[in-house]
């Protein structure tokens, strides 16, 4: 059947593709594709995020997944695909996403407090020109409180530990009041109070109904932490709940050679 | 003091504080963003780059008059980023790289056209440009303090005080009002972007202040020492703060500090050393600043150097 009308054309083909109940999921992403200077970094990607999920993003150094966050919030050009949030394009579904960048990404030198930080999650809903108020800061201490930051609240946030950072953004995050969580590697080179305080507040919004992507290095943690992944490398290798995406099989196909077959075995994922 | 030197503190004197302090408070609240976003050359740039616009609407209009300059400023502005990005091309040179050759080229370019246009009655020159001309500022009409708010000599203001008056006046205003707005597009654009406050849009906006706190400041203290206004004050102020809103209100008051004392220093100090006349005005102030700024690098309670090897110095003999 020929269709004229382009529009109509667009939807029976996003109709053909899209699984049963993507048109207003977490995240539906079709056919992205990204690239930095004519070289692919993502390539004809595919992925709807499941509410609920709490979902790892996995794959070797390069795969192309903190450019999948960048590419879903916009950060990044793309070259091809389509993004949804929730069933709508990304610059209307803005307030219903938070992202907590790679520490690397921050100036830790600017003059601002870890309590300022957090407050700056609820910008959005405070509005142009409006100040922020007593009420806002208590709002963003409650979230300081939550990370247990609270005692830290004063402080210059280039004077705190990297943990600390972590949670001090994870904290803004929480102030934003998303349903979809993007974070990138949160759990990269923190202590274990603070791996621990971070997967807590991760279930908590699990447990809430909400969606987190998270972009995670450690393959032993994995199977322990997330209950859904999305395995990277360039293209989509593998995408679902743990037991089913996260195999030897779709390691091997990841990572190639990169890794010895027993170090795919001690990161416990199934056959 | 005897009343004839009252006056004349008032005629000379005052005009010239006013106009350096109202220029150094304008270029630095601007400066405390332009530094934490590390673009504290783009004010330099825009200032040299200027020069040849403010002298080509000198020669067509034959006035210093204050729109007229910001036109021709804004124009040459205008040329000067397309020809950085023409460059940029062309050249295959890097945006620094770009901008070096444009501005100062440009502000080559004025000074030549100031040389021919020398002599045409107005006190436009090489120097003015490049050194300011606050000591040529005069308040014709006060004759005491308490004359100074009467209407008629109000009106006798010099017009380059009014217009530096309306400009800074209009940065505290869009500081105050876009406060949150310009910290957070400073702090983290993305997040700026996701929570509705278009980054980008709010980083011209703020090239364009810089831009027009330039030009105003240009006429007071010089195409040279504008970038010691953008920076030495902000500099000073975030060595003794952790908190954005206090730097920036610092940074006001160490500005008119610089200001006034400053002129103070560069109209009297050599009088109190025996030599007769005095010293450049701007000049002083960009030094006055400067030693602020290295006061506050040695001396700052916390992050002083002084402070620093202090507190390093006690952590080693608490750990032993």
């Amino acid at each position: 059947m020929r269709v004229d009308n382009p529009i109509l054309a667009e939807r029976m083909r996003e109709q053909a593709t899209a699984p049963i109940g993507a048109a207003d999921a977490p995240l539906f992403i079709a056919n992205l594709t990204v690239a930095y200077a004519d070289k692919p970094a993502l390539w004809a990607i595919d992925y709807t995020a499941p509410v609920g999920g709490l979902i790892g993003i996995v794959g070797p150094n390069g795969a192309g997944k903190s450019t999948l966050l960048k590419a879903v919030l916009g950060l990044v050009p793309t070259v091809a695909g389509e993004v949804r949030v929730f069933g709508r394009p990304i610059g209307q579904a803005r307030e219903r996403i938070a992202y907590v960048p790679q520490r690397s990404s921050v100036d830790w030198d600017f003059p601002t407090t870890a309590l300022d930080v957090v407050a700056m999650g609820l910008y959005g809903r405070i509005g142009w020109f409006k100040r922020v108020r007593r009420r806002h800061l208590n709002f963003a201490l409650e979230r300081l409180d939550q990370v247990g930051m609270a005692e830290f609240a004063d402080r210059q946030i280039g004077q705190l530990s990297g943990g600390q950072q972590q949670r001090v953004f994870l904290a803004r995050a929480l102030a934003q009041d998303a349903d979809l969580m993007l974070l990138d590697e949160p759990l990269a080179g923190v202590d274990a109070a603070t791996e621990a305080t971070i997967l807590n507040v991760l279930r908590d919004l699990k447990a809430q109904g909400r969606t987190a992507l998270v972009v995670h290095h450690d393959l032993q943690t994995v199977t322990d932490y997330f209950d859904h992944v999305a395995l990277l490398n360039g293209r989509m290798i593998a995408a679902g709940p743990t037991g089913e995406a996260f195999t030897e099989a779709t390691l091997l196909d990841a990572y190639g050679g990169r890794l010895a077959t027993s170090e795919i075995r001690a990161a416990g994922a199934g056959d | 003091m005897s009343d004839v030197i009252l006056a004349d503190f008032l005629t000379i004197d005052l005009p010239a504080m006013l106009a350096g302090s109202l220029a150094a408070l304008g270029c630095a609240l601007v400066g405390n963003f332009l530094i934490l976003r590390r673009q504290a050359l783009i004010g330099d740039a825009i200032s040299h780059v200027v020069l040849p616009g403010i002298v080509l609407a000198f020669i067509v209009t034959g006035t210093i008059a204050a729109l007229p300059m910001m036109l021709g400023a804004l124009a040459a502005a205008v040329v000067a980023v397309g020809l950085i990005e023409l460059i940029r091309h062309l050249g295959r040179l890097e945006t620094g790289a770009a901008m070096g050759v444009v501005f100062t080229t440009m502000f080559a370019g004025g000074v030549l056209m100031l040389e021919r246009s020398a002599g045409r009655g107005a006190h436009l020159d090489v120097q003015h440009a490049l050194y300011g001309s606050l000591e040529a500022l005069l308040w014709l009409g006060p004759t005491d303090w308490a004359s100074l708010l009467r209407p008629e000599v109000l009106a006798e203001l010099p017009d380059e005080i009014v217009m530096l008056a309306a400009v800074t006046g209009s940065i505290i205003a869009t500081v105050v009002l876009f406060y949150k707005e310009l910290k957070i597009s400073t702090f983290d654009a993305a997040l700026a972007d996701a929570l509705g406050y278009p980054s980008k849009w709010i980083g011209v906006g703020l090239v364009l202040a810089t831009g027009i706190t330039a030009v105003a400041a240009f006429q007071a203290v010089g195409s040279i020492l504008v970038i010691a206004m953008f920076i030495c004050p902000p500099a000073t102020a975030r060595m003794l703060t952790d908190n954005l809103a206090r730097q920036i209100w610092l940074s006001g008051g160490i500005a008119v500090l610089a200001g006034v004392l400053g002129y103070l220093l560069a109209a009297f100090a050599p009088q109190l050393f025996g030599t007769v006349g005095s010293l450049n005005a701007a000049g002083m102030i960009a030094v006055v600043a400067g030693l602020m700024q290295t006061l506050a690098m040695l001396f700052a309670p916390r992050y002083g150097a002084v402070a620093q090897s202090g507190f390093v110095g006690s952590l080693k003999r608490s750990k032993t």
